[in-house]
Parts: C-alpha cells; sequence; structure tokens
C-alpha cells in the first residue's frame, strides 16, 4: 500500500553569519538526511534528545520550516513542490499540535475564533454552521462548549493542549504531527491527553507523527519508532522490537535512561561521555562515534558514513559494527578498521527490558 | 474598571496640582516681569510700573499670590493675560481649536502612515523595500522640525505655490466665502503644516511598530495560524498586528499631549495660531497666568492620555482585563 506520507533524505541546515554584512561561515546540519514513511492510520514517533532535530523535521515537513533539500510526498502530491496556494489548501490535510500551549495559542483571539479560523479558510463551515462545529469540537476534545467565547489565559495547561488538539482537528486533517505534545504537561495530565490522542486516532483514522523525548509516553503511543541523533536517524523499528533488541548503541544508552518506577530494580546505566557534538561541526564517519560504547568502536567508525540498514526484519540501524552491514569487512579495514563488527546487547538492556515489560501502566 | 478610573483621576487631579504650583513658582522665580518690556520707553517711569504691579497684586507676598491664584482657578477664573489684554480663557479659546485641529491631522495621519509602512516592511523584512523605508524613516527622525517645516514651505508655497504659505484661513477672503469654500480654505491651509508634522511623527511610530510586529511574527501562534493555513498577509495584518499595538498604544499615550501643546516650531514657520506659538509668546513676555493656565492644560491632557492609553490596553489585551 503506498504510504500516506513520504520522506526521501530530507535535509535543513541553517547558515552560520558573521560580521555586519552577514558574511555566511558555516551552517547547522538541523536535519541531515532523513528518509521514513507512514503508513495510513500509523503512528510514527520520532525522539532524541533536545537538538537532534526531530522538531525540525516535523516542521519540514509541513513546510513550516522552508526544508533545504529532499523530497516530501503526501498522498503521492509533491508537497515541496507545491505554490503558496496550494500550500494552504493542504493544510487541511496535514496539521501539527504544538508543545507549547501557551504561546502557540494568540492571546488576542478567543479559543472558539481560534478554532473557528481554520473552518472559514478552508471553506468547510461558515457562520451558525461554524459556530456550531466549534462547540461540537471543544465537545470531543473534553472542553465545555461555553468555553468558545473565553481567551486561552483562562485556562490550565492541560487544557489549552485540548484547544490545540480541537484547533487542528477543526480542518478534519489526515495527518497530524504532534510536536511534543505532552512535554510541558504535569504528568497525570500527560496521560489525559495521550489517551485523548489516541481515542481521536481510533474514531478518525488519524496519522500521526509523534515527536517526543520521553521514551515511556512513546512507547505507549507508537506502532513504529525512529531514533535521531545530531539530525540523523539511526534507528527506527517496529515499538516492541526497539524497546526489547535496541541494536544502535545510542538507542541502547537512550533506553537504559529511561526511569524505573520500581526501587528493587537494580538498574546499570550506559552513560556517555561527553556532549552532544555541535550540529555545526559533526564528527565524520558516524555521528554517534566519539560517544560509542560499542566495543567493536574503531577507526573505520570516524571515517565510513553508516547507512541505515535493516538488521533484522523491519528492524532498521546505522551501525556498521552490529551485523549484519553492508559495508564489507574489506572497506572497513580499508578504513583504518580494526575490530569486526560484533553483536552487541549490553545486559543492562535485560535489565531495563524486564522493568519497561513490567511497569505497563505507567501512563494507561 | 470603575474603581481603577476613579483611583487614576484622583492621582491625575493631585499630579494637575503639582504641575501647576511647581510652573507658579517657577515663571515667578525667573528675572524680569510682566512689565519689564516697559523698561525701554522712557516715558513710563518707576512709578507707573509699580502701580500697575500693585493693582494686578504683583507686589504682594508671592505665597500671597500663590493662594489668590488657587483659589479663582478654583472659581473657575484662569485670570487675565497682561500681553494679550483679554481674559486667559478667551486666549486659550481661540488657539486652542486650531492646534487640537491641526494636531489631529498631523497625529492621525503620522499614526496611519507608520503603521501602514511599519506593515510594509515587515512584510518584505530583509529586501530592499525594508531597508529603503527604513532609510528614510531614520532621514525624517533626524532632521531638524523647523528645517523640514522651511523646506516643504519653499517646495509646496513657493517653488510650487500650491498652498498658501501660512495660517489657518485665508486672511481676507475667509469671512467672506460660503461654508464649502470656508471647509475647503481650511483643508488648504492645513495640508502643509500636516504634512509636516505626520512627517515628523511617522517614523517613531513606523519603527516601533515594525519592531513590535517583528516580535509578533516569530511568535508561536503565528506559526499555528500558518500551520492552519492564514495567508502571510492577513497573518501579519491580523494576527500580529493586534499583539503588536501596545507599544503603537503607549506612543499615542504619550503623544496626546502633543494635541494640546502642539508643535511650537512647525506653528511658528507656517504661521499656524496655535498652543505653540501662544505659549512660546506668553513665557517670553512672563505672561503668568497665561502661561501658567496652559500648563494646566497640558498636565490634564497628559493625565487623559496615559488613562486613555491603560484603557485601550485592556481593549486590546484580554490578559489584562481580569488584573484591577
Amino acid at each position: 500500500m503506498e504510504p500516506l506520507l513520504s520522506v526521501k533524505n530530507l535535509r535543513k541546515s541553517f547558515p552560520i553569519t558573521k560580521g555586519v554584512f552577514g558574511r555566511k561561515v558555516g551552517e547547522v546540519r538541523a536535519v541531515h538526511d532523513v528518509s521514513f514513511d507512514i503508513a495510513r492510520g500509523e503512528t510514527l514517533s520520532l525522539v532524541g534528545e533536545s537538538g537532534c532535530g526531530k522538531t525540525t523535521t516535523g516542521r519540514a515537513i509541513l513546510r513550516l520550516i522552508e526544508p533545504t533539500s529532499g523530497e516530501v510526498h503526501f498522498e503521492g502530491k509533491d508537497v515541496l513542490a507545491m505554490g503558496a496556494g496550494e500550500m494552504r489548501a493542504l493544510r487541511r490535510e496535514m496539521q501539527i499540535i504544538f508543545q507549547d500551549p501557551v504561546s502557540s495559542l494568540n492571546p488576542r483571539m478567543t479559543v472558539g475564533t481560534a478554532i473557528r479560523e481554520g473552518l472559514t479558510i478552508h471553506k468547510i463551515a461558515e457562520g451558525a454552521d461554524a459556530d456550531a462545529r466549534v462547540r461540537q469540537l471543544l465537545d470531543e476534545v473534553g472542553l465545555r462548549a461555553e468555553y468558545a467565547t473565553r481567551y486561552p489565559h483562562e485556562f490550565s495547561g492541560g487544557q489549552r493542549q485540548r484547544i490545540g488538539i480541537a484547533r487542528a482537528l477543526a480542518v478534519e486533517p489526515k495527518f497530524i504531527v504532534c510536536d511534543e505534545p505532552v512535554s510541558a504537561l504535569d504528568v497525570s495530565v500527560q496521560a489525559q491527553v495521550i489517551n485523548l490522542l489516541r481515542d481521536l486516532q481510533r474514531e478518525r483514522g488519524l496519522t500521526y507523527l509523534f515527536i517526543a523525548h520521553d521514551l515511556s509516553v512513546v512507547k505507549h503511543m507508537s506502532d513504529r519508532v525512529a531514533v535521531m541523533y545530531l539530525g540523523k536517524i539511526v534507528e527506527l523499528a517496529n515499538a516492541e522490537d526497539l524497546y526489547r533488541d535496541p541494536t544502535m548503541p545510542y538507542t541502547q544508552a537512550l533506553l537504559s535512561a529511561v526511569p524505573i518506577a520500581d526501587p528493587t530494580v537494580e538498574k546499570k546505566r550506559i552513560l556517555l561521555e561527553g556532549d552532544v557534538p555541535s550540529p555545526a561541526a559533526p564528527p565524520p564517519g558516524c555521528v554517534f562515534n566519539p560517544r560509542c560504547h560499542h566495543p567493536a568502536k574503531d577507526a573505520a567508525c570516524t571515517v565510513l558514513n553508516p547507512p541505515l540498514e535493516e538488521k533484522a526484519p523491519s528492524h532498521f540501524a546505522a551501525c556498521i559494527k552490529q551485523p549484519p552491514t553492508a559495508i564489507s569487512w574489506d572497506e572497513q579495514v580499508k578504513a583504518g578498521g580494526t575490530k569486526p563488527p560484533e553483536s552487541y546487547f549490553p545486559v543492562v538492556e535485560q535489565l531495563t527490558r524486564q522493568a519497561a515489560d513490567s511497569n505497563p501502566g505507567a501512563l494507561a | 474598571m470603575a474603581a481603577f478610573l476613579a483611583r487614576r483621576i484622583a492621582q491625575g487631579l493631585a499630579v494637575v496640582m503639582l504641575v501647576a504650583t511647581t510652573v507658579f513658582f517657577l515663571i515667578h522665580a525667573a528675572p524680569g516681569d510682566p512689565f519689564s518690556a516697559s523698561m525701554e520707553n522712557p516715558g513710563i517711569t518707576e512709578g507707573v510700573r509699580a502701580a500697575w504691579r500693585h493693582t494686578y497684586g504683583l507686589d504682594q507676598p508671592i505665597g500671597e499670590q500663590y493662594v489668590h491664584y488657587v483659589a479663582s482657578v478654583a472659581r473657575g477664573d484662569l485670570g487675565f493675560s497682561f500681553s494679550l489684554q483679554r481674559p486667559v480663557a478667551d486666549a486659550l479659546g481661540s488657539a486652542l481649536p486650531n492646534t487640537l485641529l491641526l494636531m489631529t491631522v498631523a497625529l492621525a495621519a503620522g499614526f496611519f502612515i507608520g503603521i501602514v509602512v511599519a506593515i510594509a516592511q515587515v512584510r518584505r523584512r530583509g529586501k530592499p523595500a525594508d531597508h529603503i523605508l527604513g532609510a528614510i524613516s531614520i532621514f525624517l527622525f533626524s532632521v531638524p522640525d523647523f528645517w523640514l517645516a522651511m523646506l516643504i514651505l519653499v517646495a509646496f508655497a513657493y517653488w510650487l505655490p500650491l498652498f498658501p504659505i501660512g495660517g489657518s484661513v485665508d486672511p481676507v477672503m475667509h469671512d467672506m466665502m460660503g461654508s464649502g469654500a470656508r471647509a475647503l480654505d481650511r483643508v488648504r491651509h492645513i495640508i502643509l503644516p500636516g504634512l509636516t508634522l505626520a512627517l515628523l511623527y511617522f517614523p517613531l511610530i513606523a519603527r516601533h511598530q515594525r519592531a513590535a510586529l517583528l516580535d509578533a511574527i516569530t511568535a508561536d501562534y503565528i506559526t499555528t495560524g500558518r500551520a492552519k493555513g492564514v495567508s502571510e498577509a492577513h497573518l501579519v495584518n491580523r494576527h500580529a498586528l493586534r499583539n503588536a499595538l501596545l507599544p503603537i498604544v503607549t506612543i499615542l499615550g504619550v503623544a496626546f499631549p502633543a494635541l494640546l501643546t502642539g508643535a511650537v516650531f512647525v506653528e511658528n514657520v507656517f504661521s499656524w495660531p496655535g498652543m505653540g506659538r501662544l505659549i512660546v509668546n506668553a513665557i517670553g513676555s512672563r505672561d503668568y497666568p497665561l502661561l501658567t493656565a496652559a500648563v494646566l492644560l497640558g498636565s490634564m491632557f497628559v493625565i487623559v492620555g496615559s488613562i486613555g492609553a491603560d484603557v485601550l490596553y485592556r481593549a486590546l489585551d484580554p490578559r489584562l482585563r481580569d488584573e484591577l
């Protein structure tokens, strides 16, 4: 089946300028060669730490940030080739829910007006019809219909996020980018909003690109998970597979950091050394190599660019040291490699996995 | 809201009192008095001047004069202008409408041009049009007002004699005109000083409005609007502008008193019979009652301006409405 959304080699770099005349002295590679497909009705999660490019990816797909290069196809249509008018029309199909429910609502507009605007722009409903739709939408996201005449500052964070969701749903989109929709909320409210998003997905057959940095939230939410590091997807797999057998050493470290609500579990974290390198000067070869704990790490990792390849059925990872890999041993030796690839799934992961399995209801 | 207004008005009255008192003592402390000019006339002896001073009560102790002044103002009597030889209320009454008319036209045009220029700049931010408009703003912001006034006067009243050179009406013909012709006569006279003042005011507005709009245009809710499918023009004109109007309301509140005090230099260049000229002449001739009354009125306008701005804030920003 044709995917609903297909992203190929998406890149976004921001120029670094210097001096009065804005001389370009370099660039920040926020997103570098990101490719993935999302099937209809699926939830693909994009995880990674702050600054890894996940939000930029989400916004570049919707062209809220203009991508530098790459391809985005939505229902077979080339999104990046569209003119301003076509793009505005497409916004009816693709929506976004923002991380910050406070600043993403215009403080000078009543909630009703904000929700209504999408309806009138896309000529979905007008006049009394539109008002009725607004009330219905508010009801659908668990708010009272009378709230339409209130202003955003009169609501709590969780309520505001519900307004943001109602706003996105107003135009009846097929695809929604959820850009860390719960990161700004209390844990208890997080669960409510997550459940609301899941219910809406079930009722309306929505497709989500779910951006988050909280792996426990993601686990609850996704069909597939893509892990990003320094502007690249380093691992992409079904949620279950990824949590059971994290293959890319970065994912292993990330999962080992998930807190477990069980004090009896002895947990060994994989502690990464150093900081995330600057995206303005990414390390050569594998972007993760300076911090990698894989026992077979060697000079080849600093030279060869690891392709995102299938390590197990539908389980993609970018690591030339986790077999199987398309980068042959000869090539690795030529690049200075000294240690042949070996499967490495550290024991800590076993602990994390057991704990994670024994704690499925953290958010339910 | 009512309690807020009452408090602000009470505060305002206290400020007006304080200002009037300060000005009263300051102008009396200035060297000379209303009759100093007559010293150049050998026919007027010191004895005559002393008699005049006695007539107007200027020989009494300053404290006593102050009490008299406050008492008469409280009765609604602003006093008698020495230099114009007519009641102060009359003098203000004939100058005030001229100034109000000129400044309303000038401020309205200045704010309108300023906001339009700022929107144009923000919609083309970083492009040549933005820079050119910015440079024009800076230029007009920097030129001395009397210089610009004279330049415009020379250009449009002399080289290209499209408009009269000064005054608020035609001094000879106005009284003989029909009502339509009179209105037209007023319009013809107000265009040059109005244009000058508008050109002097708009850069301030444009620069503040542009900065505020640029601030607003990067806000997250603008991205929300864009994601909704709102067009760029609508985003700037509706979503961003409404959020970016606050600094302009502040300037409006500050500029409001200028409605009354006028623009001294521009009024002088265009011989506009307004408050600016009246005040300057009052200071020169030590016309105590006229000056104090003008300042009293001016400070009242300042208070009204700032209360008006506060009320407007609330109208524009729903977040402020619940406070106070």
